[in-house]
């Protein structure tokens, strides 16, 4: 198999490419000066593409593949990723759904304990030396709050077992209603924003849910109101976020992803009421060789005429 | 209830004279009433040194403070023996704090003095903290939100992997009401709990432990849950550190002495220690300057029960403690001989 060209779109984790390595030849994209002369000498050798997030497979990148068999996610979203082409070439294209979703789930608690905690703050007061001068002062209580989740899917679903643990009534908004789920269903964003304290974005992002989080839904939240995404900046139209914070009627923030990845808006980097946090969703070590070794097992599959262990298509 | 007096003005006969009230010694006004300016109960007479010119130890031997039947105090003033030596109509001692070690209990045993605390009032809230801490650690939280606003993400990348919370051992020093809330909290992580604590506890399902050396050499991470007293002091010490690892985390919502913080900190700067998440201290404020320094640290100013609902619940369990008592029915929060 190491004669099969394997293409990694960029740097993603060192412990995956010295996987891919052993098994496959890899081409590390980043590595070429030139992308035209990479395609003029070794498209004809690529018959997979490693992307994640950050740079996916793109319809040009199909295109300029001929020998293309497979696109292995190192990611579970798959936004970057147009499916509907790789279905019509009869690409394949797996993901790495699962192994990250208790990580993601984690952080999501640690974004809402961390806004209405303050430990954030907390600790920069010590750090800074202002302890001496008096207490830090009040922070909010997190355990029994009303918590509100937009999409109930794996993700969604381990943030509220987490959070049931800290006695917080749970409700979800959903493209529809689960059935065998006890959690209260409102129909729409709005409505949940309405009937809850702190909202979380868990859901993939499609079309459909493009700055699902807007003005509206902010305003639903209110004053008091805690936003958590750990989906994708673009569920949250960052600008009204951003005014909604200044002006009082957002109470506050835990983002771990942004509309512009890396660049963060100044002033949220000015704000006390938010957590930020550089898409670290997934980003401990046992998970990122999960997902190494999964994107790994999929393509060592497909090569030796198995079934995909997580196809998406 | 009004007296009647008699038509010449003589005192009403005993009997229909109005009870008098309780009388409170107040040893320092409760930070969880004044800051929601929230007043004291007014069916109790409180006595407030701190109005008198008197010093303290004067004010004691005083005609006003020796009619005392009952103290309340903060966990930042304490009751000594010497102090309850000098009010003999003391039976009763309420504290705001969840922490017993500014009481001297033995002499309240010996005396019959009931003691009342915090009770549950903060478990919730001091729980959630030393989850906070324990997440924050392995997931470089606060770290990371630093990261961000130096504006490092743009300029430098990626920041650090963190550590997966699920699948680690967790072990609990000190199973009462917050280590059973911190288990709880951690079980729904997939966190594997096990603790230690004077005695098994019947009704927990999680491994136990009967020395912290044991729990330490068989966990990745300890949340120090228990109070302070002569034998937790300096609990966790150098060994145990040692047996924690070079990966182990350690969250201190306890007392700061229930550590040898020196040696922690020691253990900490030379990669001995993997982490540790710390509310408490100490020598409070005080913070060891060496930790300042450190990405692998999440320090909290003795915060976890710093909530408005928290100080509310305790002002209620306060003026609830003191009625119960005076109406000679059980404690609200009694602290129990075990």
């Amino acid at each position: 198999m190491d004669a099969i060209g394997v293409l990694m779109t960029c740097p993603m984790f060192a412990y995956l490419e010295q996987e891919l390595e052993k098994r496959f030849k890899l081409y590390r994209f980043w590595d070429f000066p030139s992308q035209r002369q990479f395609f003029k000498s070794h498209s004809g050798s690529i018959r997979a593409v490693v992307g994640n997030t950050k740079l996916g497979a793109d319809s040009a990148l199909i295109d300029a593949l001929p020998r293309l068999e497979i696109v292995a996610s190192y990611s579970v979203g798959l936004d970057k990723i147009d499916l509907g082409k790789y279905e019509e070439k009869g690409i394949r294209v797996t993901n790495t759904p699962e192994v990250l979703t208790d990580d993601v789930a984690d952080i999501a608690i640690a974004l809402m304990l961390g806004v209405l905690r303050k430990f954030c703050g907390c600790d920069a007061f010590v750090r800074g030396g202002k302890w001496k001068g008096g207490d830090f002062g009040f922070t909010t209580k997190f355990s029994g709050k009303s918590i509100g989740i937009v999409g109930l899917g794996r993700i969604g679903s381990a943030i509220a077992k987490r959070a049931e643990a800290f006695n917080c009534p749970i409700s979800y908004y959903s493209r529809s209603e689960k059935p065998h789920v006890h959690y209260k269903y409102y129909p729409n964003p709005v409505a949940l924003a309405r009937h809850c304290r702190i909202l979380v974005v868990a859901c993939a992002l499609t079309e459909e849910t493009r700055h699902i989080i807007g003005r509206e839904v902010m305003d639903a939240l209110g004053p008091e109101g805690v936003l958590i995404n750990v989906g994708r900046g673009a569920h949250v139209d960052e600008p009204a976020l951003i005014s909604a914070l200044l002006e009082g009627r957002l109470g506050g923030a835990g983002l771990d992803v942004f509309e512009n990845e890396p660049e963060v808006a100044e002033e949220l980097l000015r704000m006390d009421n938010v957590v930020l946090l550089p898409h670290v969703g997934s980003d401990t070590v046992e998970t990122c060789e999960a997902m190494a070794d999964l994107v790994v097992a999929n393509l060592e599959a497909h090569f030796t005429g198995k079934p995909l262990l997580t196809p998406v298509v | 209830m009004a007296s009647h007096p008699q038509k010449d003005g003589a005192p009403p006969p005993f009997g229909r004279r109005p009870p008098r009230p309780p009388c409170v010694l107040l040893l320092r006004h409760p930070l969880q009433f004044s800051l929601f300016n929230r007043p004291l109960p007014d069916n109790f007479h409180f006595l407030k040194p701190w109005e008198s010119p008197l010093p303290l130890d004067d004010f004691l031997s005083s005609d006003n403070a020796c009619s005392a039947e009952a103290i309340l105090t903060s966990g930042k003033v304490p009751v000594t023996a010497d102090m309850l030596r000098r009010l003999p109509e003391v039976r009763l001692v309420v504290t705001t704090s969840a922490g017993l070690n500014h009481i001297d209990l033995a002499e309240c045993r010996r005396r019959g003095i009931a003691i009342a605390n915090a009770g549950g009032a903060y478990s919730e809230d001091v729980a959630d903290l030393a989850v906070g801490l324990l997440i924050d650690v392995l997931r470089k939280v606060s770290a990371s939100d630093r990261y961000v606003r130096r504006g490092l993400w743009s300029s430098e990348g990626e920041f650090a992997l963190g550590s997966k919370l699920g699948g680690k051992r967790v072990g609990i020093v000190g199973l009462g009401s917050i280590g059973l809330k911190v288990a709880k909290r951690l079980e729904a992580f997939g966190c594997a709990i096990s603790y230690q604590s004077r005695k098994k506890k019947p009704h927990a399902s999680y491994a136990f432990y009967s020395n912290v050396y044991e729990l330490a050499a068989n966990c990745d991470a300890l949340v120090i849950c228990c109070c302070l007293n002569e034998q937790t002091h300096h609990m966790i010490n150098r060994e145990v550190l040692l047996a924690l690892g070079k990966d182990g985390v350690i969250v201190n919502i306890g007392r700061g002495s229930i550590i040898d913080e020196k040696e922690m900190v020691q253990l900490l700067v030379q990669g001995e220690l993997g982490g540790a998440g710390l509310d408490v201290f100490e020598n409070e404020p005080k913070v060891p300057e060496e930790l300042l320094a450190l990405d692998n640290v999440v320090l909290s100013p003795h915060t976890a029960a710093f909530t408005p609902e928290s100080f509310s619940d305790l002002c209620d369990l306060v003026i609830g403690n003191l009625e119960a008592f005076f109406s000679n029915k059980p404690l609200l929060s009694p602290v129990l001989d075990e």
